[in-house]
């Protein structure tokens, strides 16, 4: 059995946004960069997997530029066999339909069992990879999983949706699964794995590799980001402190239904 | 600009949050003439009347067991046909679980432009753009959708108006779709415990942090909840504690909220806390600690023990209700 999962590279969650160029890009200068969170879920559902199957292959997957190799490596280091850096050198600003075409044809290339990935990326907050990719490969996908078994060549998944509902699903291999928080807990990559995943296998692919046309895909970016800007300021709120307990709470209430209106 | 919605049902019921989509569509639209909705379910012709208050002309509806559960490849080929018989420009769906399950496989599959969670939309002479949140809010990007015939876009629930136009004639056209068969199959939807609406689209919601020490206590704010109408949530230190469900959870790497009302309870206010709700319209702190950065963002705080404030503010609220 072969799974490859698809990692993106992500500002770490205490980043502070800071817009440069005119509100025309973010700031990426001071930022740290970490694999995006719901990632490190699929590797490790890869990993244990592989674990439980007793031989499976784990390809570590990535679109990005060079810097990516490392969050990669840190997921050969949790256990992945071999890396693969897709270089986006030449593709700006891509569309994440654009990454899901270069997803898709990575996966032709290599030909999984199974396909991993997040189910959102914490720095666009699409969710769109999962649902795109599957429909480009024409496989199944369930995206937002917490728990999934795999026997034989079939899977079963459970969908986390909206007020609680759980949505169970069957379905055959080949599939792409999108990993929720509560799939399972990520391994720490040690120093030392870290060290010896250097040695790993790891290719680095051209666009063109993948029998793609950059210009192509360039010329067909349906979303462009025209600018940024910050959200709204708050002003500064009325804040209640050393009076009696039901004192506080009618005013506050007074000031919910009277000024803000909202009860 | 012809716009096709698709509205959302659960159990047979309209979901609230599809009237903000229908009242949308009907904006950018122009006129009723140009707007369609798509329902797709077990038995939903029903709904017709409901949908034909918010300006549409036309309602197609795909039903039979298949379609009874949400599965992504039923739909999608409902959808699929809804498109290709009303040759829209636009469709619009709520940026719920399903729309944004739903959305971008059939944006694949049309190789069309994909713009989702959107807290602003415009079409100027057919131009789509509109205003996303990224990095769960700490900034926002205006897209322009480009380069295609067809453009998919989600809207974030509670943001836009549902208000109906009344001018709809909503004609009712069954559509024909054969399920896929053999590729997913819905084993079953196991019903969460709560009536409540889900976080996402909940208009009042009331979390618990840290502070709550267990889950036993949770019990004080769902007695405030259900005073509120509201909807508890939790933060990740409360989750992690074993106090709440993960489903519960706000922030980063939980949900996004975007309440008319954010009542925190013993939560600090970290970064990726706010990043989760800090669109709220209004937010209401708790917390032992002045200092606490929650209230930087709080339109109204309190000082003091929440084992104290939130059950006065419970009596309080019962109070003035009656
Ligand atoms: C990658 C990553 C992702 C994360 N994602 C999320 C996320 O999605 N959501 C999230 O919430 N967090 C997230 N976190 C965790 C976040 O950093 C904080 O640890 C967490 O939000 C703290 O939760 P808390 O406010 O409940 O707890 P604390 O920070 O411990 O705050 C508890 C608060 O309660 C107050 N308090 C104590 N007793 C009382 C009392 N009796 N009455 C009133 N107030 C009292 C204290 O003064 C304190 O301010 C994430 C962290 C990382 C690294
Ligand atoms: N550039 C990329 N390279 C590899 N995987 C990606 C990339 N972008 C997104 N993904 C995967 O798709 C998931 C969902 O991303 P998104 O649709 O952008 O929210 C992420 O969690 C990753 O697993």
């Amino acid at each position: 059995m072969k799974i490859l999962v698809f990692l993106k590279k992500t500002p770490d969650t205490e980043t502070k946004i800071q817009l440069s160029n005119n509100n025309s890009a973010i700031e990426s200068g001071d930022v740290k960069f970490i694999i995006n969170p719901y990632d490190e879920y699929a590797i490790e559902e890869a990993i244990q997997i592989k674990e439980r199957s007793g031989g499976a292959e784990v390809v570590i997957g990535s679109y990005g530029d060079d810097s990516v190799r490392e969050l990669i490596i840190k997921g050969l280091a949790m256990g992945g066999d071999r890396g693969l850096l897709i270089s986006n050198q030449g593709l700006a600003d891509a569309d994440s339909l654009t990454i899901a075409k270069i997803l898709a044809a990575a996966v032709k290339a290599e030909n999984p069992d199974l396909v991993l990935v997040g189910k959102q990326a914490i720095d666009d907050d699409n969710m769109h990879i999962a649902p795109m990719l599957a429909e480009l490969l024409g496989w199944a996908h369930v995206n937002v999983v917490n728990k999934l078994s795999i026997e034989g060549g079939n899977a079963t998944a459970e969908r986390e949706a909206e007020g609680g509902y759980v949505e169970v699903y069957k379905f055959p291999l080949p599939a792409v699964i999108g990993a929720n928080k509560t799939l399972n807990n990520p391994r720490y990559a040690a120093l030392p794995g870290i060290m010896k995943a250097k040695k790993k296998p790891f290719d680095v692919k051209k666009i063109s590799d993948l029998g793609l046309d950059q210009a192509q895909l360039q010329g067909k970016v349906k979303v462009a980001i025209k600018s940024y800007q910050y959200p709204p300021e708050k002003k500064a709120g009325q804040v209640f402190k050393g009076e009696g307990v039901d004192e506080m709470v009618a005013k506050v209430v007074k000031l919910l239904r009277e000024e803000a209106k909202v009860i | 600009m012809k716009v096709l919605v698709f509205v959302e049902q659960r159990e047979n019921k309209l979901k609230k949050s599809s009237h903000e989509a229908l009242a949308t569509a009907r904006k950018l639209a122009g006129s009723a003439s140009d707007v369609a909705a798509l329902v797709v379910g077990g038995s939903v012709e029903g709904l017709t009347s409901e949908i034909k208050g918010y300006g549409a002309d036309t309602v197609y509806s795909v039903s039979g067991n298949a379609f009874h559960h949400y599965n992504v490849l039923n739909y999608a080929a409902a959808l699929e046909q809804a498109i290709k018989t009303f040759a829209p420009k636009l469709v619009l769906a709520m940026a719920t679980p399903m729309g944004r399950d739903l959305l971008p496989r059939l944006a694949a599959r049309f190789d069309a432009g994909m713009a989702t969670d959107l807290v602003d939309i415009k079409n100027e002479n057919g131009t789509i753009s509109g205003t996303k949140p990224m990095y769960s809010g700490k900034c926002f990007a205006q897209l322009q959708l480009q380069n295609a015939e067809l453009h998919f876009a989600s809207l974030r629930p509670n943001v836009f108006k549902g208000d109906s136009t009344g001018d709809g004639n909503a004609q009712l056209t069954k559509l024909d779709v054969s399920p896929v068969t053999g590729k997913l199959e819905t084993v079953e939807i196991r019903k969460g415990k709560s009536e409540k609406a889900d976080l996402t689209e909940a208009s009042v919601i009331v979390s618990g942090g840290r502070a709550l020490g267990s889950a036993d206590a949770f019990s004080i704010l769902h007695e405030f909840a259900d005073t509120l109408g509201a909807t508890v949530g939790a933060s990740r230190a409360a989750v992690d504690a074993g106090f709440a469900p993960h489903d519960m959870q706000v922030g980063q790497t939980g949900k996004t909220v975007n309440p008319n009302l954010y009542f925190a309870a013993g939560i600090s206010g970290s970064i990726q806390h706010m990043a989760g709700m800090r669109t709220s319209k209004v937010i209401v702190a708790v917390n032992t600690d002045p200092e606490a950065p929650i209230f930087k963002i709080a339109n109204y705080g309190i000082v003091g023990d929440l084992f104290k404030v939130v059950p006065a503010m419970t009596k309080k609220i019962k109070e003035l209700r009656g």
